[in-house]
This record gives structure tokens, C-alpha cells and sequence, in this order.
């Protein structure tokens, strides 16, 4: 499994209406990029080109791995919504995959991943017993059992309390490492904790930011994470006033 | 254990202003009977009443279950295949604007006087509520369930019956409570149309024989089915598709 680098150029419109684009975006093998932005830049849009979800977007472009293979089938899925099927219990939730496709399921792996993301214990509960923290730990969990060399994350913590949110972001570094992560946010203080390329997006197109040069993931007091996530938020606001 | 007792205060009720009217204006029995009158044949015909209800209740289990499979089974193909539901929907809207009762005379006609016509009709009742339901159901899976399962690279039936279904249970049970009241009447028509048992033939026996009470008898019977079968039901749905309705 290795972690490809990530390319897409081109022009996304729905329904005729312009998304974004003409740009190039580049997310670089093995390490995680965040895509920051205001709502409604087309943050979405482009992930979902990425995870091959375009049935409703007509692009204009391309989207290539650096070894040449597609991409789609290698890239898991995280969304805001944990989509944890109510009526399967944790163990099935993680399981889902295999189920879908028909594949041998392999209950081994998945208790090891629940125990990874501490649930152990949880396998039994259904979904709605859970806390929302729980919940994204099912999902993160179902996200590793699909066991793809790319993620792509849409605000997968943004609907958490601040301590779980910074918990869960921690995890998630541990976990992914060594796999090319793309995660749309609007904090920027989560992606000056989690990236280590980031990149601002506009309805111009995209600002690479550089982050501070510390390996990611950044301890959340740390002087220039703070310093820098001001930096993101000043020119998030800048940007603003300029208009599209 | 409340709501118990609201439903008997409700029937005592309703018997004590029954058995007042009859009263007040002192109606003859073969126009309205009174609650006692009507209690003493249901007491005496008590053979006759269960035999005719026994088979009352076998058409409508029968039709329930046939109905039920047929509706589930359509609403899958027509949720499945788009040709096929750019086929048959207009076709299913357009089977509601015949009147199944208009039906009956005919499917007695065409399978006789036995249970198939009775069954046919109960079928025919219950058909469009549990199909138009589920497929709804079936119709408005939440979106990103539907990402996720193509991210995961689901196959199309894997994902009709681990995502689709499961998540149209909600629909399907409200439907399946609509049928449970639909049911009885369709095995009713059919019964007055042409039978020779039946709570429906009984009525109709009664009523020619001026014996009103008897009719009220088996009236409040079918009535009583009625609400035992509502009342399974929601058990069948509490017990087994809980999980699903969470």
C-alpha cells in the first residue's frame, strides 16, 4: 500500500453554475493537506472529484495519481456526518464495507481497529447509544478498516466539542500516518495542527500557505501553531473583503 | 396499563349512550338493538359466529401475507430499475383510479366463489399502500449513505438489501399499519359480492332474515378483528423491526 500524490486540474460547474476553477490542486504523497476556505468555495466539490462521487458535477479536467493509477478506488471517505447505519451495531458498522462488496468479513481486524480508536468493549452498542465523539471514533474506525493508502476527510470533527475535536484530531494523525490525507476544513486552527501542506481556497483559486516547518501533528498551545492559525484566519478575512 | 383503561372507559361509554338511545326513543330491535340484545346473540350464535370468523380471518391473514410479499417484492424491482419504473409508476397510480370495489363482482365472476376471490380482493386492497409506501421508502435513502456504500464500492443488490431496505423500514411499517385496517374490508366486499361463508355472508344472511342483532353480532366481531389484527401489527413492528425504526 503505497500512498500516492494526488492531482487535479480543471473547472467544476453545477448545474451551470461556476465552482471553481481554472486550478491545479497538488496534495503530496504520504502526508496530510488541508483544504481551508469559507463556505460555498468549492471545498466539497473538489473532495468529492477526488472520491469520485461526480454525478452531479460536470468537470472540466483532470484528476491523475503520480503512479498513474486511478484514484477512486484507493481513497476512503470521512464526512461531517458519521453515517453510522442506525440499525447495525458498532462491530457491523465497521464491518460495512466487506458487506457492501461482498467480501469475507474479518471480525479480528475490525475489534483491533475499534480497540485502536478506544471502543473497546463497544462492539455490541448500537450507534445511537453512543456519545457524537463515539460515534466519529465508529466512523474513523470503518474509515481504517476500508484500509485505503488515501483519505479524504470532509470536516470530519467539526461537529465536536473542542477537547473531543482536538482528541480526535490526534488519533486520526496516529492512525493515517504514512497515508496521503486530504481534509477540507473551515479552522484554521485545525490545519495549522494537522498540515503539512495548506492550502487556502478562494473562488480565484487556491493560496498555498506554507505552515511552521514542526512535523505535524503540532501540539495545540504551541506558539506557532497559534501564531500561524491567526495568520490563516487574517488572510481568510482579507480575502473576504476582496469578494470573488 | 393506562392507555387500557382509557380504551375500556371509552367502550363503557360508548355502550351505556347506545343502550340510551335505544331507550329514549324506544327503537324496535330489527331497527337498532340494544347492547344486551346484541350480547345474547352473540352468545347463542357463538358456533356459527366463530365458524364464519375463522374463515374471515384466514382470507385476510392469506391476502395480508400475499399482499404484503407482492407490494415489498414491486416496490424493490421498481426502486431497482428505472425502465421499469418509468413503466409501471403510472401504471400503479393508475390502478388506484379503479375503484376495487367495482372489482368484485368481477373476480367472483372469474375465480369463483371460494377463498381465491376473497383473497384476490384482500390482496388487491392492501397491494397499493404497502408498494406506494416502501418504494418511497425505498426512493429517499439519505444521500451520503448512498456515497459512502459507492465509495466503499458496493454492488447494487448488496446495497439495495444491507442499506436500502433496511433504511425503508420506517415506510414499510407505516404502511404495513394502513393494510392492517384495509384488510378486512377487502375480504368483507368480497364476501357480500358472492360466498357462502364469512363474517360478510353472515351479515348479509342476517340482515335478509330481519335478524338485526345477529348482524350487529357479527358487525362488532369484524370490528373486534379488525383492532386485534392493527394491534398485531404494531407488535410485529415493535418486536422485529425495532432495530430499524430507531
Amino acid at each position: 500500500m503505497k500512498a500516492p500524490a494526488l492531482y487535479l486540474e480543471g473547472i467544476a460547474k453545477i448545474g451551470g453554475s461556476h465552482i471553481f476553477g481554472p486550478l491545479k490542486f497538488i496534495a503530496p504523497a504520504g502526508v496530510w493537506t488541508c483544504l481551508l476556505g469559507s463556505s460555498g468555495v468549492g471545498k466539497s466539490t473538489l473532495l468529492r472529484l477526488l472520491a469520485g462521487l461526480n454525478s452531479n458535477i460536470n468537470f472540466d479536467g483532470r484528476i491523475y495519481c503520480d503512479d498513474g493509477d486511478p484514484l477512486p478506488p484507493r481513497a476512503a471517505l470521512m464526512l461531517q456526518s458519521d453515517l453510522l447505519l442506525p440499525w447495525l451495531s458498532v462491530l457491523q458498522n465497521v464491518m460495512l464495507g466487506a458487506r457492501l462488496r461482498g467480501e469475507k468479513i474479518n471480525p479480528e481486524r475490525a475489534i483491533t481497529l475499534l480497540k485502536n480508536v478506544g471502543l473497546e468493549g463497544f462492539e455490541a452498542r448500537l450507534p445511537h447509544t453512543l456519545s457524537g465523539g463515539e460515534r466519529q471514533r465508529v466512523a474513523l474506525a470503518r474509515t481504517l478498516m476500508e484500509d485505503k493508502p488515501v483519505m479524504l476527510l470532509d470536516e470530519p470533527f467539526s461537529a465536536l466539542d473542542a477537547k473531543t475535536r482536538s482528541q480526535m484530531q490526534e488519533l486520526a494523525a496516529r492512525l493515517f500516518h504514512g497515508r496521503t490525507v486530504v481534509l477540507v476544513t473551515h479552522d484554521p486552527y485545525e490545519a495549522a495542527r494537522l498540515g503539512t501542506k495548506v492550502l487556502l481556497m478562494n473562488h480565484t483559486g487556491l493560496v498555498d500557505m506554507p505552515p511552521p516547518d514542526t512535523p505535524a501533528i503540532r501540539p495545540f498551545a504551541s506558539p506557532e501553531v497559534l501564531k500561524y492559525s491567526g495568520r490563516l484566519l487574517r488572510e481568510l478575512h482579507q480575502q473576504e473583503s476582496m469578494g470573488p | 396499563m393506562k392507555k387500557l383503561r382509557d380504551i375500556a372507559g371509552v367502550a363503557v361509554f360508548t355502550l351505556l349512550l347506545w343502550q340510551a338511545v335505544v331507550s329514549a326513543f324506544a327503537l324496535p330491535v330489527y331497527i337498532l338493538p340494544g347492547p344486551l340484545t346484541v350480547a345474547t346473540a352473540l352468545w347463542n350464535n357463538q358456533m356459527l359466529i366463530a365458524e364464519h370468523t375463522l374463515v374471515t380471518m384466514l382470507e385476510i391473514l392469506v391476502g395480508m401475507i400475499v399482499g404484503v410479499v407482492l407490494g415489498m417484492a414491486t416496490a424493490i424491482i421498481m426502486a431497482w430499475s428505472p425502465p421499469i419504473r418509468a413503466a409501471f409508476g403510472p401504471l400503479l397510480i393508475f390502478s388506484q383510479a379503479i375503484p376495487i370495489f367495482a372489482l368484485a363482482p368481477i373476480l367472483t365472476l372469474w375465480l369463483g366463489y371460494g377463498y381465491t376471490s376473497k383473497i384476490t380482493m384482500t390482496v388487491l386492497i392492501i397491494f397499493f399502500p404497502i408498494a406506494s409506501s416502501f418504494f418511497d421508502g425505498l426512493m429517499h435513502t439519505r444521500t451520503d449513505w448512498l456515497e459512502l456504500s459507492e465509495n466503499m464500492g458496493a454492488t447494487t443488490w448488496r446495497r439495495m438489501f444491507f442499506m436500502r431496505v433496511p433504511a425503508a423500514m420506517p415506510a414499510l411499517a407505516s404502511g404495513l399499519k394502513i393494510a392492517a385496517v384495509y384488510a378486512p374490508i377487502g375480504a368483507v366486499i368480497g364476501e357480500w359480492v358472492g360466498a357462502s361463508r364469512g363474517l360478510g355472508y353472515l351479515m348479509l344472511l342476517a340482515n335478509g332474515r330481519a335478524k338485526i342483532d345477529l348482524m350487529f353480532a357479527a358487525l362488532i366481531i369484524l370490528a373486534a378483528l379488525t383492532m386485534a389484527l392493527r394491534a398485531a401489527t404494531n407488535l410485529f413492528c415493535k418486536q422485529f423491526l425495532w432495530r430499524y425504526l430507531i
